[in-house]
């Protein structure tokens, strides 16, 4: 007995060390797992409300950039109004009271007070939480393309798994064809993502688009991501394809947030077939 | 007391200048400098070693909190803030210090840039590796460490220089 509590107290630093050294570790390996309950995350009252100080500075800076932004998406989507036949929208005009009813998806605009591109494990800050009704596993969008999933939810806050993290798989498929693959990130270049399981029958030319693919309940089909900037065929298979992102990951400015009211159907649907 | 309020000051500036300013940094777009841990290279040398080990843990935490990172910079600051007397004690080729009246800043040069050094290197390596944990990415780990190190080198030596020249 006398010699334990001597080996304490001699190595009372060591073990001391040992220890918090033991907790660090902990938070590293959850941090590096697709985990939703992460103790260590940007999304709480002090971080948030610090980064919330910080913005507010830095929005300022960059009103010029983020109203062009604006701009383009409006475009974008006056466009697509456009191109709808004018009978679907007297159509749409006649089930106003009804639109829940049939609307699969709703958007909700956020700001992002943090955006991280230059590690492994990337994530967002972003000010919609709880209160708003955001969950984990929802989609984040900006006019130009995706930016990732809801990970960590508290009241105010939500952090958001980037596309540039080890961990993030998204659906996707090309423009011109129904075949589908896998968006991953190597952690290299932060404005080329890497496309993998595309079956080899699908022709590809670098310049092709890639879109969201909606096989998954997060993100709608046919959202704009990148096109292919270069590939490998060898083998009977692609070693590998890169895809040059729309967005600059670097400067993103407002986001939306996409709430899928079917989400809890269809994984109750899935959950039938598992078992 | 007096230095109770110093090193909570200490404490709070560095998370905040690493937050506020220097996370926002990003030299060629990927190298990002971590002066925070000027903590552990000037807070007092002293015997009892418990609190120092605690407070750089907690500030390792307080930047991991910040940047979403899990526990890799509470793990490096803690390792460097273990190894800092052991590595003082070899550099000056004593086997004890004379804890009440030493400080860094009485260092020569030479001796102080490469405590500097090491600690910073060291605290990159594990930052780094654990940020990637890969074997095949093992090239990524060292040039991120070194060229980080040497930004986060030049802004130590720096805020030491100003820091002297206050006293």
């Amino acid at each position: 007995m006398q010699q334990i509590v001597n080996f304490i107290v001699k190595y009372k630093y060591f073990l001391f060390f040992l220890l918090l050294e033991l907790i660090a570790l902990i938070f590293t390996v959850q941090s590096h797992s697709y985990h939703k309950s992460k103790f260590v995350n940007s999304a709480n009252a002090i971080t948030g409300g610090i980064y919330k100080r910080i913005n507010s500075f830095k929005e300022y800076t960059n009103l010029k950039v983020y109203n062009q932004q604006l701009l383009d998406e409006n475009a974008y989507l006056r466009n697509l109004l456009a191109q709808q036949p004018v009978d679907s929208m007297l159509r749409l005009k006649k089930m106003i009271d009804t639109t829940k009813y049939f609307q699969q998806y709703s958007y909700l605009s956020a700001k992002v007070y943090r955006n991280d591109y230059h590690k492994k494990y990337n994530y967002l800050l972003v000010n919609k939480g709880s209160k708003q009704g955001v969950k984990p596993d929802q989609g984040v969008i900006n006019g130009k393309g995706i930016i990732g999933i809801t990970n960590t939810i508290s009241k105010n806050y939500a952090t958001v798994l980037s596309i540039l993290n080890g961990n993030s798989k998204i659906n996707v498929r090309l423009l011109n064809s129904y075949h589908f693959g896998t968006l991953e990130w190597d952690g290299k270049d932060y404005n080329t993502l890497q496309l993998i399981d595309l079956p080899i029958q699908a022709t590809i030319k670098i310049g092709d688009t890639i879109i969201t693919g909606g096989k998954s309940t997060i993100f709608p089909e046919g959202i704009p991501v990148g096109t292919i900037l270069n590939f490998k065929k060898e083998n009977n298979a692609y070693q590998y394809i890169n895809v040059k992102l729309f967005n600059d990951m670097s400067a993103i400015g407002p986001v939306t947030i996409i709430t899928n009211f079917d989400k809890e159907e269809i994984e109750a649907l899935e959950e039938t077939i598992t078992k | 007391m007096n230095d109770v309020i110093k090193n909570t000051a200490l404490f709070i500036g560095l998370v905040l200048v690493q937050v506020i300013v220097l996370n926002n940094i990003l030299f060629w777009g990927y190298i990002n400098p971590l002066p925070y841990i000027l903590f552990v290279i000037i807070y007092p040398v002293k015997k009892d070693r418990g609190l120092f080990l605690l407070l750089s843990f907690l500030l390792g935490l307080c930047i991991d909190f910040f940047s979403d990172s899990g526990g890799v910079n509470a793990a490096a600051t803690l390792f460097i803030a273990y190894i800092r007397l052991p590595l003082l004690k070899g550099l000056l080729r004593k086997p004890e210090i004379d804890f009440p009246v030493f400080t860094i800043f009485k260092l020569p040069f030479l001796r102080l840039l490469s405590f500097i050094a090491i600690l910073t290197l060291v605290h990159h390596f594990i930052l780094f590796g654990l940020e990637y944990f890969k074997l095949n990415m093992i090239l990524t780990i060292f040039s991120k460490t070194f060229l980080t190190s040497i930004f986060t080198i030049i802004l130590l030596i720096l805020s030491l220089l100003f820091m002297d020249k206050n006293k």
